[in-house]
């Protein structure tokens, strides 16, 4: 089980642009076992969806780079690889799927055609072969008319649908890794839901590792194993589902759980944790959640924080649990 | 009893059930019949397409043959435009000359719209300094006013209609490609490229499969004007005697050899001069209708 498919250590990447250096992720360990459901959750500007762009290497047409630390995935250490075997590897052993599924169909590719691309190409199917394929990967992800959407165009689909479709696509291959970022964000609640059973039922039947982005912790209680908090490009806590939601120890994640609404519950307002995530550009020099934190005392803004182990399997950057 | 019951309101209204069924053609084609004069422009056109087709086939008389007899004849019921200065029949002339202005400026749009394209697909993937050599180039090419640029290549090339369609192609090229590479800057960055990208597409197939067809759009608009445009370039360029050489019955050559008569018999200047006139305007006319109709944002 604990057999890790997916390791990051330390990895930075930043961005460089005509302001200055922008370090978007600072220094993230993360890995991902075999199988399992590893949330990362952050507010906007945490740094998750670039360190998700970071293993996919879609950081090219940016002016962002990886420029330390590994990705390493099978072994193979991805942040060294040359662009055409990162292109077999891509779709192939780790996929995405993306926020919108309003925009990330071509509008004007069939369905059929956008899904079987990808199976042409690393399966190395023929014609019928990989529309046979595609017809049934559009049937595991509960398309009704399979046969019929194949020769669709993504404008006669509505958002859950594409994001099935989406999730079709990036499955067809049987990818190792699934990277999801916000895949249900864009979507209404009970397609939410829908999508959500979906990626569980298909992660059951395939074996598939998902590596699960979002800022919806109800979603993460769902769906993950484990969960990996994220504040400014740094990893602040991470560890098993239950032990993050039922015994936080890191004030940021402690202020996160506390922003969810409860039920049945009578209060006039949700708690929220005041201020923003620092601007990359002027980061306090010790802890940098230490402007918004509650519990802050001198050290704090000295020195940052290294993790300190709480229980087995959970650990954060807190100079309170020292 | 005026009262409606809930599931008459409720009943789709059949109208609103065809409404609700739009493709992309049809929204095109609900905004383009909206507009009478392009329609008027794409009727005469495909009478164009017909008679450069057709014509040479069902021409009264002969357009080489001189007649001496009848030599600058006006209109009359026999000869309709009347008659040159050897007698030849300018309505079967002007028919015949369709083919050929028809072909010239088909073709050349059409090399220039595909050379355009895959340079500006190219300059707007990669950028760099890739871009920066292909649109320097185009540059300088635009600062050439078209028919001088094409005189050049002329000169270069020696004349004949072969050498029109490539000076004007040549002259087309970096409009599409600017216009490309636009689109293509546009439709790079969108989600369903990264997408594409994600599940390990070459670089080659998404240009061409995934980014072209969303420029097709513009495309299109710019190709309808650009053949009138080059039409008139090419009777120009034969006009000056770079171009179809007498006798052929190009519209531009026949301009040429009436200007000495324009005094005493101006039909023969003015009929393939309305051809010209008429042909270039359908064009235009029917590429402002289409941008009109492939513009999302004009919705009227």
């Amino acid at each position: 089980m604990d057999k890790k498919i997916l390791e990051i250590k330390n990895l930075k990447t930043y961005f460089f642009t005509d302001n200055g250096i922008v370090k978007a992720v600072d220094g993230v360990d993360i890995h991902v076992n075999e199988g399992e459901t590893l949330g990362i959750v952050g507010e906007s500007g945490s740094g998750k969806s670039v360190t998700s762009l970071s293993i996919m290497g879609l950081l090219n047409d940016t002016s962002g780079k990886v420029v330390d630390g590994k990705i390493e995935f099978q072994g193979r250490n991805l942040v060294d690889l040359k662009e055409e075997d990162m292109r077999k590897i891509r779709g192939n052993d780790i996929a995405m799927i993306f926020q919108e599924p309003m925009t990330s169909l071509n509008p004007v590719l069939r369905i059929g055609k956008q899904i079987s691309e990808a199976i042409r190409l690393h399966l190395k199917y023929d014609k019928a072969r990989a529309k046979e394929h595609t017809i049934e990967m559009l049937k595991l992800v509960g398309i009704p008319r399979a046969e019929n959407i194949y020769s669709e165009f993504p404008f006669q689909l509505s958002g859950g649908m594409r994001q099935r479709v989406m999730i079709a696509m990036a499955m067809a291959c049987n990818p190792k890794l699934l990277i999801a970022d916000e895949p249900t964000t864009a979507l209404d609640v009970t397609i939410q839901a829908q999508i959500l059973d979906l990626m569980k039922k298909l992660k059951k039947d395939v074996g598939t590792a998902i590596m699960f982005v979002t800022h919806d912790l109800g979603v993460v209680a769902e769906m993950c194993d484990r969960v990996v908090v994220m504040y400014a490009g740094r990893v602040v806590e991470r560890g098993d589902v239950y032990q993050i939601f039922e015994n936080p120890k890191h004030p940021y994640t402690k202020g996160l759980l506390k922003s969810v609404p409860v039920l049945r519950q009578k209060v006039e307002r949700l708690a929220s944790i005041p201020g923003n995530v620092p601007s990359p550009k002027n980061m306090p020099k010790g802890c940098k959640f230490a402007p918004r934190c509650k519990n802050v005392f001198d050290k704090c803004w000295e020195e940052e924080p290294p993790f300190y182990n709480v229980e087995e399997n959970h650990s954060s950057k807190c100079w309170l649990c020292e | 009893m005026s009262q409606r019951t809930v599931r008459e309101v409720a009943k789709p209204n059949e109208n609103e059930k065809m409404e609700d069924i739009r493709t992309p053609f049809s929204e095109f084609w609900r905004k383009f019949k909206k507009q009478k004069t392009a329609i008027v422009a794409a009727l005469f056109i495909c009478l164009f397409f017909i008679t450069a087709i057709i014509g040479p086939y069902i021409v009264p008389y002969d357009v080489a043959e001189p007649d001496y007899d009848h030599i600058l004849e006006g209109p009359s019921s026999k000869h309709w435009f009347g008659t040159d200065a050897y007698g030849r029949d300018i309505f079967s002339r002007v028919i015949v000359g369709a083919r050929i202005s028809l072909a010239v400026g088909l073709s050349s749009v059409l090399v220039g719209a595909i050379l355009g394209s895959i340079l500006g697909l190219i300059s707007g993937y990669y950028g760099g300094w890739i871009d920066n050599v292909i649109m320097r180039i185009a540059d300088v090419l635009f600062a050439f006013p078209g028919i001088i640029l094409a005189i050049g290549i002329i000169a270069i090339l020696g004349p004949g209609l072969y050498n029109v369609v490539f000076a004007v192609a040549i002259f087309s090229t970096p409009m599409f490609a600017r216009i490309v590479r636009g689109s293509t800057l546009a439709i790079k960055e969108t989600v369903y490229v990264e997408a594409a990208k994600s599940i390990g597409t070459k670089d080659k197939r998404i240009m061409f499969k995934h980014i072209l067809p969303g420029t097709f759009s513009g495309i299109i608009v710019y190709f309808t004007m650009r053949i009138g445009t080059s039409i008139l370039t090419a009777s120009s360029l034969s006009f000056l005697g770079m171009g179809a050489q007498p006798p052929t019955p190009e519209w531009g050559a026949m301009l040429s050899s009436g200007r000495d008569y324009l005094g005493v018999a101006s039909h023969i200047t003015f009929f393939p001069g309305m051809a010209i006139f008429v042909t270039v305007l359908a064009f235009n006319l029917l590429g402002d209708g289409l941008r009109d109709a492939l513009d999302p944002k004009i919705d009227n």
